[in-house]
């Protein structure tokens, strides 16, 4: 349908539209308009995103001025595929509808391990195989070894590129990777540089959030971004954690240990060349006491990983001396790794600030910040130097320079933290030096001064005042919009206490207790004997689930589970996990039904969806608290207790709520879905956990559904579920939860006469700042 | 009347049949009873007619046992010994035990096998049809149609019967329960045994392995309920266990079938992230760091639950797939994955081969299977197709989805089929080489003339022309078709669809005979040769004659196109007949 939103005309690829979902369009168009940002909420399985994108380039087509392009980041590959074909649809529908549809192009980057064509490359499994041998065949220097030797190999994919592609730009149209993919091999170019290229003039970009967040691939990839952008951040429930993972390091003794053999090797490189060639290093010696830092042009073949550090804090300053010389600065690296396998020699947890680190560091190896601010760069200019072909041995080493750069750039907001054993196996030694993100808006804050708007989007953001502090920005518009429904389409229900009266929590004093467990168990069972098809179970860590599981083994729980459904369970091994998954829902599929225990928090939780039979109900045992003892999340506390006066506690709860939220909001993907959903835990019905579950999900958990028992609680299912089985047709939801084009244009008008009348808008609640 | 024909198997004295004494005759194909001091058969049971028989629980004072017929009568026969109890069970018994063996055989077989000819017939109408065609006019004696020209659906009718599925809990219902004495009891019932059977069918293959040749039927369930492979818990079995290796397999197999993937793109775990880093950078989960916490049995055990009803779902799902597995061999009701972990070692080769080529297949589909996954998710069914406003067009992005559109260039030539100009009979194989080309150079023979002369045609050719194309012209049959419909009464239309029915069943039998390689082929075709030409006589003769007297304008040419498909496989038939005569001298 062709709507007009506030003056707008959108095209909207449906024939119907949801009420929350124009409500967000005007949210959108709002924060568009005040170029800024805005952080928006909206439940899963309300079209999110193909309104997201139909408003974006509708305001796009208008006002090209004002925004240029359209950015939109996604967790996952498959959510980026997602985007991708939603948007054709979008496009499809321009094509078929608009008189003169605009001629925009969109497309999706991924790594190289999704895009790569070539025969033997793209056989290997790992990405970091895939860039390695990738790099091996592409980079500046192997390909003029190739000129002069025909026998060095190349990739006829990128030469076909490099020599043809570069100049012609992408034609009109909207390609996700299998069609880039089919366009490089039809012409023979490298669709990963082709896409590396072409997203610098594309209109709409879709790719992963690293892309953007993560300095050191931003600089590689995202540098060329007009500010007139619109970056979307979907599924941004989880933001602040990427942003703080980009710029964290995990230094084991591993990582150690490879460094140094990669050392040895580049010295062993480094005397080879000094006999043949001496030139090569006296001229990155020149270069280097120049400050020509970007004299050769980089080749964009010869980046892997760029600057760890904000593009901000980069010094443009000339290398110091004592670092310039190859030698000199092996050596310099030998110290510094020699420095730090000295302190993972510890017996005790060492919690020190990085400004710490740097003065012990000068005081025992009399290495000096400054050098250390540029091992990162150095250590890329002689390996390019150097002429490596092979960069995957290289990656150990690569981390260690980050490191220093990291450490010596950033003073605030990082800790550095050495745990010499496991918590769980005090006895073995296995020392890992954390250097460590606190504050996300640090990796966060280029992006919001980068570009005009920001809109951070998700199911679940609630309690949504948490995100601006924590990210350090303010938006124009924070709204949450509930769901509009026809039929009461979920069932909330919090389960206190099992049928023995035995109150039920994963509260740590009696989470062993094998009353609870039992009653857990229970509660599985009786759901499993009522819920049709698939119920998925999340719970609170997987050391808890691997317990539970064991002693409800003992307890024949199991085996009265298994008479009523299949049992899968997900396991720390993603490969085993996903083919548990694929019967799990080949079981659902054939109607036989199956019980998912998986893990709030795992990969299951964040990337899978169990809509319609696949999940008709989800329970979630326990709260699912982040490990509280661990060191980096106190770390991480207190620095949010002491920068932006966030209570610790609700911090906790807020991290713990979003994760119970997306656990069961993995059940419903849309209004014509339908889902249970059991918070097994008697603390979820204490206000302060119920007042921060998403707005949508708390209109349905009323009163009486807050302290149930077993039986109550499946009493209750049993009847909504035969409620549910009832047909359910479009004529049912239309104008209530679904709008046609009139009734959105009646529905406008009331709405306009009532706020004349001074009176609140109806369609999603919005608070505003 | 008793028919002295009739053997009796078995005689038993002291049986008493409604409160008289008697004797009971078990017989070749009846059991009788006949009362004391009288020659007369008071009772007589057809086994045929028996449905099952009963006997009295162990422990009544009275020993009895009780025929079933299957119009719901029932005979009920008290046994009498003189010599007690123990006497009057031995004769139940050698009595029970004999019927045991003697009824099964009789067991309403023909009936069954009728009753299911029957089905199957009502079920198909053109089936029913053809059977009246060609088996009441005796084209075609019964057998002969069921063999060969119902085989499928006879075969369909059995493949249909549902296979009882293996319930999740199948292990736990044969909980152990102690007998009091520091011994445990296991209930194993054959159910539950073709469950295991199913559902490992590396136990399965230790069984035939083992039993009887090594060991006992029950020592091997013994051994099986002590064995670590039977319990969940079980972390590193013994290397004395016959089940150790049961137990590899299995892992084998998982692990080969988790190598393989998870095929959707959207469930792969795998694949989810994008992020090109080094493990040690905060982004990357190492989780192969995390592996090791935790308690082993524990992440065994659970890995055990997954493997359980991973295999459980495959026995369900080797239904559907069976026919396509089962030629391979070795044990066909296996499925996949045993199938996998045994010829793996057999021919390693074959199997790595096989699989590649299936993962290649899956390279090639995978684009558009996943595309597919992607609309089926981002479409929300209440929303509206996404483009059908207005305009029904085929959507861009589910061009695969729909099917294909069928275009005819020529809508006639579809709805006649090739229309055969029977001067030019290229059937007939007859016709040498060198005789078409003697043919072929006398026309451009005359081509060559006709060019020198510029003569046009001549009126006689013309005119035939002429009456070609114009309607009833051989050259406008295509049209003269629809207007038969007109022409022709229904119930002639009827009874020629019926027949050519009939005939392109038969035909298609014939022709499926050449290249006639072997004997049985030759002999069917033979066969089906005399058949043909009964159903001329039996069928289209006598509709030729009738369509002849009732609808005299069209009269030969409603049956010419069949009478033309049966010369030419009459034709067929004489050349091989030749052809094999020249041969066999």
């Amino acid at each position: 349908m062709k709507l007009s939103v506030d003056g707008l005309l959108v095209y909207f690829p449906y024939e119907y539209i949801y009420p929350e979902q124009y409500a967000y369009m005007l949210e959108l168009k709002r924060s568009l308009d005040a170029k800024g940002h805005c952080l928006l909420e909206m439940p899963s399985g309300t079209g999110k995103t193909a309104t997201l994108l139909s408003l974006i380039v509708a305001y796009m087509v208008e006002h090209p001025e004002t925004v240029r392009k359209l950015i939109y980041c996604s967790r996952t590959v498959p959510e980026i595929e997602k985007v991708i074909a939603e948007l054709q649809n979008l496009m499809v529908y321009y094509e078929r509808h608009c008189p003169n549809p605009p001629p925009l192009t969109g497309l999706v980057l991924s790594s190289r391990k999704n895009m790569c064509i070539h025969p033997e490359v793209s056989k290997e499994r790992e990405g970091k195989a895939v860039d390695g041998k990738c790099y091996g065949l592409t980079a500046s220097y192997i390909r003029e070894r190739h000129e002069m030797d025909t026998e060095t190999p190349i990739c006829q994919y990128f030469e076909g590129f490099s020599l043809e592609g570069k100049e012609s730009t992408l034609p009109v149209g909207v390609y996700s990777i299998d069609d880039l993919k089919e366009y490089g091999r039809a012409r023979n170019w490298c669709p990963y540089f082709l896409a590396r290229y072409a997203i610098a003039h594309a209109h709409i970009v879709v790719y992963s959030y690293h892309y953007l967040l993560d300095p050191k691939i931003a600089q590689v990839v995202s540098k060329e971004m007009s500010r007139e952008s619109c970056v979307v951040f979907d599924e941004a429930h989880n933001i602040d954690n990427v942003c703080i993972d980009s710029m964290s390091v995990k230094i084991n003794r591993r990582t150690v240990e490879r460094s140094t053999n990669a050392l040895n090797q580049l010295t062993k490189l480094v005397q080879d060349i000094r006999e043949e060639d001496t030139n090569r290093l006296n001229e990155e010696y020149q270069r280097m006491v120049q400050g020509l830092k970007d004299a050769s042009v980089q080749r964009d073949t010869d980046m892997i990983l760029a600057n760890p550090v904000l593009p901000n804090d980069v010094l443009t300053e000339v290398v110091p001396g004592n670092i310039r010389n190859a030698d000199h600065f092996l050596s310099f690296l030998r110290r510094f790794i020699e420095y730090i396998k000295t302190r993972l020699r510890v017996h005790h947890v060492v919690q020190e600030s990085p400004a710490g680190f740097l003065k012990d560091i000068s005081s025992k190896i009399c290495i000096e910040r400054k050098p250390l601010r540029f091992c990162a760069e150095r250590l890329s200019s002689l390996l390019r130097t150097l002429e490596i072909s092979d960069m995957t041995e290289y990656g150990a080493l690569t981390l260690i320079t980050h490191f220093a750069t990291l450490v010596s750039t950033y003073t605030k907001g990082f800790t550095i933290i050495i745990e010499p054993f496991d918590d769980k196996t005090p006895t073995v030694s296995n020392p890992i030096l954390h250097f460590s993100c606190l504050d996300s808006s640090i990796a966060m804050a280029p992006v919001f001064s980068r570009f005009q708007t920001v809109v951070i989007t998700s199911g679940t953001l609630s309690p949504m005042d948490m995100y601006p502090k924590i990210l350090d920005f303010d938006p124009v518009v924070m709204s949450s919009f509930t769901m509009t429904l026809a039929r009461p389409c979920l069932l909330p229900m919090i389960v206190s206490k099992g049928n023995d009266q035995v109150t039920i929590s994963s509260k740590f004093e009696t989470r062993e207790d094998t009353a609870v467990i039992r009653n857990y168990g229970q509660l599985l069972v009786e759901v499993a004997k009522t819920v049709p098809d698939g119920i998925v179970c999340f719970f609170t860590s997987y050391l808890y689930l691997e317990s539970v599981v064991a002693s409800w083994y003992d307890q024949g729980i199991v085996d009265t589970l298994l008479r009523y459904k299949l049992l899968f369970i997900e396991t720390q091994d993603n490969a085993e996990t996903s083919y548990a998954l694929m019967n799990y829902v080949k079981a659902c599929d054939c109607g036989r039904g199956a019980v998912l225990l998986a893990v709030a928090r795992g990969k299951v939780s964040e990337g899978v969806d169990f809509d319609h039979h696949y999940g008709r109900a989800v329970l979630m045992f326990g709260i699912p608290y982040v490990y509280t003892q661990s060191r980096i999340l106190k770390a991480r506390l207190d620095y949010l207790r002491d920068q932006f006066q966030i209570r610790e506690n609700d911090f906790l709860t807020f991290d713990a709520m979003r994760h119970a939220a997306q656990c069961v909001g993995r059940a419903l993907r849309g209004k014509t879905d339908y889902g249970i959903m059991i918070f097994a835990d008697k603390r979820f019905s204490r206000h302060d956990k119920r007042s921060r579950l998403p707005k949508w999900i708390q209109e349905h958990l009323v009163d009486s559904f807050c302290n149930l028992s077993t039986e109550e609680a499946v009493q209750l299912a049993r009847r909504w579920l035969r409620r549910m089985a009832q047909p359910f047709t479009r004529e049912d939801q239309l104008g209530i939860s679904l709008l046609t084009l009139a009734q959105l244009e009646n529905m406008e008008q009331e709405k306009l006469e009532r706020q004349a009348q001074g009176k609140q808008g109806v369609g999603g609640e919005v608070q505003e700042l | 009347m008793t028919t002295s024909s009739e053997d009796v198997l078995l005689q038993m004295g002291e049986v008493r049949y409604k409160k008289g004494d008697g004797t009971l005759y078990v017989m070749n194909e009846r059991v009788a009873w006949m009362a004391e001091h009288r020659d007369t058969v008071t009772v007589s049971h057809r086994y045929a007619d028996i449905k099952t028989q009963k006997i009295s629980p162990e422990g009544k004072p009275k020993v009895q046992l009780q025929v079933v017929l299957h119009d719901g009568n029932t005979s009920t026969f008290h046994f009498v010994n003189r010599q007690g109890q123990p006497a009057m069970l031995a004769d139940r018994d050698k009595v029970k035990e004999l019927l045991q063996q003697l009824l099964p055989n009789f067991k309403r077989k023909v009936d069954k096998d009728l009753e299911d000819k029957n089905r199957i017939l009502v079920e198909n109408p053109n089936l029913l049809q053809l059977y009246k065609d060609l088996v009441i006019t005796k084209v075609l004696t019964s057998d002969e149609f069921w063999a060969t020209h119902a085989k499928d659906h006879a075969l369909k009718k059995m493949g249909k019967t549902q296979e009882i599925g293996v319930s999740g809990a199948f292990l736990a219902d044969i909980k152990p329960q102690t007998d009091g004495c520091n011994g445990l009891k296991y209930n194993l019932t054959s159910d539950v045994i073709h469950c295991i059977f199913k559902t490992y069918p590396a136990v399965k293959r230790k069984h035939f392995e083992n039993v009887p040749a090594k060991m006992p039927e029950s020592e091997f369930w013994t051994k099986f309920f002590q064995s670590h492979y039977f319990h969940r818990d079980r972390l590193t079995a013994g290397t004395k266990d016959i089940f150790t290796e049961c137990g590899k397999i299995d892992d084998q197999a998982l692990k080969a079938a988790v190598q393989q993937g998870a095929g959707d793109p959207l469930l792969d775990l795998k694949k989810f992230e994008d992020v090109p880093l080094e493990e040690g950078f905060g982004s990357v989960a190492g989780d192969r760091n995390v592996v090791n916490s935790g308690n082993i049995v524990h992440q065994n055990m659970i890995k055990r639950f997954n493997q359980h009803s991973i295999m459980v779902l495959k026995t369900c799902t080797n239904v559907t797939s069976a026919p396509s597995t089962m030629t391979n061999g070795t044990n066909n009701a296996n499925g996949p994955v045993s199938q996998s972990a045994y010829t793996n070692g057999l021919n390693g080769k074959a199997t790595a081969s096989a699989t590649k080529t299936s993962a290649d297949q899956v390279d090639k589909d995978e684009p558009q299977s996943k595309k597919q996954r992607l609309m089926e998710k981002i479409h929300y069914e209440d929303l509206g197709d996404p483009h059908m406003e207005g305009d029904d067009d085929v959507a861009h992005g589910d061009k695969g989805n729909k099917a294909q559109q069928f275009e005819l260039s020529k809508v006639e030539r579809y709805l006649n089929g090739p229309v055969q100009n029977s001067m030019y009979d290229n059937h007939n194989d007859s016709m040498s080489l060198e005789e078409v080309q003697y043919k072929l150079v006398r026309n451009s023979e005359s081509w060559l003339n006709r060019n020198v002369q510029r003569t046009f045609i001549c009126s006689k050719a013309a005119v035939n022309a002429l009456g070609e194309l114009s309607p009833g012209g051989s050259m406008m049959r295509g049209f003269q078709e629809q207007s038969a419909g007109q022409l022709v009464p229904s119930d002639f239309q009827r009874e020629l669809r019926h027949l050519y029915l009939s005939l392109s069943e038969l035909l298609k039998h014939f022709w499926s005979c050449f290249p006639p390689t072997s004997e049985e082929l030759e002999a069917k075709l033979q066969r089906m040769h005399e058949t043909l030409q009964r159903f001329k006589m039996a069928k289209l003769v006598p509709f030729e004659n009738r369509a002849m007297h009732e609808l005299s304008p069209l009269r030969s040419s409603l049956t010419q196109h069949m009478n033309q498909l049966l010369r030419t496989a009459n034709g067929k038939f004489a050349t091989w007949k030749e052809r094999k005569l020249r041969n066999a001298r």
